[in-house]
């Protein structure tokens, strides 16, 4: 196995594997000190940058962080890899690698060719000697469309996942969140409930629901309750209308497992999704989350640092070739990021990593209370992400999740988005705000109730 | 009288429908100031609720009549510092602790755990109510209880070395969930099939959300029978266990205006 070195004016720091490379050079965060994998200060961390910046990009396809043996999300990553993409980039170093991306002879179209030739180590490890603005900066080259009933990800565009949830899976309830939302023009990403049951029966009246929604007011987006692919599986099996399968999924097999999915069942639950035929634009058909930290909460992280495992939960994703992926960056508590600093500085990883490997990355910026972090630290990321181009995000009446009891953007924070970067919605929910008279051709909000939901308000009031 | 820069959202009627932080209005597209603040001030509350210790004495009183021992035990997290910042301490029992339990002859069917959590409010306030209706449902059943124990810094999987301590077929957590901004007292539900350290989320059942203003305690409770039921059918807990409970009709279902 070969082992790690850098000797800066006489000191030679030693890394025994490229696992411990990388966690000792992962910018500092709970989690890792958590797994007892962190530098044990900012010089061991510095040290183990400049003996990262030196690595061959190419020795990634040889030493594995996870064994290969061991886990199916390295073979994945090894046996899938296109050498022909990589070529452009193969002589490079991982410092080398980072001022080719920054070069300005570095395009969208570029970077859209390398990205099979890329594996989750390798950008996870480019990350790790990036700045912030860098991390913005590149990812901001990189274009992901995805499409089902609308078109996600084109240049100058912010999406938004609306997501109605309420704490008794009330239909009456997520409706009123649902107006809420499609009045501050939310919801083009998706309309995406968490329901507070895992019953089939409950998601069956909510899939029920949403569908008639959608229909009724032939609004351009599409549904999803967010239930393990298994209960999605058995839900179309019933022919209860499923446009998109979700899952959460992590980067280790060992951490798949405590999902209880693997590569298998994720490939099946495609398949089932197709099989309806559902979307009319395309064929982009699942949606899912990931998170840093998911690995090492499930005992599966082997000795592996939370930001590259979340890199390699990108492989997983990219292989069901999603409609949205959603790195839940806050949610999972202090342990792991443990306040605003280390939430936005992961949040700008995981956006960076998932455009780089092509996919339509999302963020749900949110944060706990049992976190230390605030609405300052949100609108940052926020702020951050919308400038680095981000393909979605996810807005709830007034930040406040009545049902998973976490903070994550407002229909609000959209709308604030979108004025101060001049970005707009998908272009076919665009049209649809505008011919229903929601909004102006100036993206300004109406003030008045528009006709399509001036009867259901009045009706219910 | 000076004409108000925030622009109404004339929906507010819908607030009724959910907790949800509807209809709040625009300063230009931005939050008004009256909901900005509102928000900072429960966000205040919530952080304290966070850092709220359980009351023994009281939660003990409560939980009397069940007519079931009970024993109280503590993680391995010295205090909520460590709590918040070492979930496997929380996972564990301290050195002290184990030796409180001790198993009943020939174990029990099932045995119940309830802990703090992150919500030592949500425990107070729905533990002894909700066990008060469950144990009696439990016992019809036949099962066999073990004893009940309290378990502070706690969280879901300490279930796993208390129920395998007592040598438990399987073993159901009362938790306090990460308080919400409007819901600082929200009880999970997790059962686990032949607990023993090690297990994972994959191998549990859970029903969130269990308080006043969420799911009523019979709507928990009927759900939480169906799911011990199916899985000593099946021999096990987790992904495989569907919930095909059907909810109670606790409430009248209300019109979904957007559809009917």
């Amino acid at each position: 196995m070969p082992s790690y070195s850098h000797t800066i004016g006489g000191q030679t720091w030693r890394f025994d594997t490229l696992a411990q490379l990388m966690a000792k050079a992962t910018p500092e965060r709970s989690g890792d000190h958590l797994a007892g994998i962190a530098a044990i200060d900012a010089e061991e961390r510095a040290a183990a940058q400049l003996a990262l910046a030196d690595l061959p990009l190419a020795a990634f396809l040889h030493d594995a962080v996870v064994p290969y043996e061991e886990d199916e999300i390295t073979r994945l990553i090894i046996d899938t890899h296109d050498a022909r993409a990589f070529a452009p980039v193969a002589h490079l170093t991982v410092g080398g690698f980072r001022d080719w991306l920054l070069s300005d002879a570095t395009d969208g179209a570029a970077l859209a060719a390398l990205a099979p030739g890329l594996t989750p180590e390798m950008v996870a490890a480019t990350s790790k000697i990036c700045r912030n603005q860098d991390l913005i900066l590149i990812a901001r080259k990189v274009r992901v469309t995805t499409r089902f009933r609308n078109t996600l990800g084109l240049p100058g565009r912010l999406s938004t996942r609306l997501q109605p949830n309420h704490p008794t899976d009330d239909p009456a309830g997520i409706a009123a969140s649902i107006l809420d939302g499609l009045m501050f023009g939310n919801g083009d990403a998706i309309i995406g409930i968490n329901p507070a049951s895992d019953s089939l029966p409950a998601a069956t009246r909510l899939l029920h629901m949403l569908d008639e929604v959608i229909a009724r007011y032939d609004i351009p987006t599409q549904s999803c309750v967010l239930t393990h692919v298994t209960n999605a599986i058995e839900l179309i099996r019933r022919d209860v209308p499923v446009d998109i399968v979700f899952q959460s999924v992590a980067g280790t097999q060992a951490a798949n497992s405590s999902f209880g999915i693997d590569l298998a069942l994720l490939a099946e639950g495609r398949d089932a999704a197709l099989s309806q035929g559902r979307g009319t634009l395309g064929d982009n058909v699942m949606y899912l989350e990931t998170g840093q930290g998911s690995a090492l909460s499930a005992n599966a992280h082997h000795g592996v640092d939370q930001q590259t495992l979340e890199a390699r939960a990108y492989a997983v994703a990219r292989i069901c070739k999603p409609l949205l992926v959603n790195s839940v960056v806050g949610f999972i508590g202090p342990e792991y990021l443990y306040d605003g600093r280390q939430i936005i500085r992961a949040g700008l990883e995981d956006h960076f990593c998932g455009k780089l490997l092509g996919l339509p990355m999302g963020c749900d910026i949110c944060y706990t209370n049992h976190a230390e972090a605030d609405q300052d630290d949100m609108d940052n990321l926020l702020t951050l992400l919308g400038v680095a181009g981000i393909t979605f995000i996810m807005g709830i009446p007034g930040s406040d999740d009545v049902m998973l009891n976490y903070q994550t953007t407002s229909f609000h924070d959209a709308l604030y988005a979108r004025k101060v970067l001049d970005l707009r919605p998908a272009p076919e929910f665009e049209a649809w705000l505008q011919q229903h008279g929601l909004f102006d051709a100036q993206g300004r909000m109406a003030d008045q109730l528009p006709p399509i939901f001036r009867q259901a308000i009045t009706g219910a009031a | 009288m000076t004409r108000s820069d925030v622009t109404p959202t004339p929906w507010t009627a819908l607030r009724g429908l959910t907790p949800a932080r509807i209809a709040l209005g625009r300063s230009g597209s931005s939050l008004p100031t009256a909901p900005h603040l509102d928000f900072q001030l429960a966000h205040a509350r919530a952080r304290k609720a966070v850092h709220l210790g359980l009351d023994l004495p009281a939660l003990q009183g409560g939980l009397a009549d069940l007519d079931l021992p009970v024993k109280v035990v503590a993680s391995a997290a010295a205090d909520r510092a460590m709590y918040l910042q070492r979930p496997d301490l929380g996972r564990q029992l301290d050195a002290v602790s184990r030796d409180v339990i001790d198993a009943p002859e020939g174990g029990c069917d099932l045995a119940i755990v309830v802990a703090d959590g992150l919500s030592a409010l949500a425990i107070q306030s729905n533990a002894a109510p909700f066990l008060s209706l469950v144990v009696p449902m439990l016992r019809q059943m036949g099962l066999t209880l073990g004893p009940l124990t309290i378990a502070t810094q706690a969280r879901v999987a300490i279930g796993d070395e208390i129920g395998a301590a007592l040598g438990a077929r399987m073993v159901l957590v009362l938790i306090g969930e990460r308080p919400g901004l409007s819901s600082p007292d929200s009880m999970g539900l997790y059962l686990t099939d032949d607990p023993k350290p090690g297990r994972t989320d994959e191998a549990r059942n859970c029903i969130s959300n269990v308080r006043a203003a969420g799911l009523s305690y019979p709507e928990a409770a009927q759900k939480l029978i169906f799911l011990i039921s199916r899985a000593r059918q099946l021999g096990l807990t987790g992904i495989p266990l569907k919930d095909e409970a059907e909810p109670l009709a606790t409430t009248p279902p209300r019109r979904n205006f957007l559809i009917e």
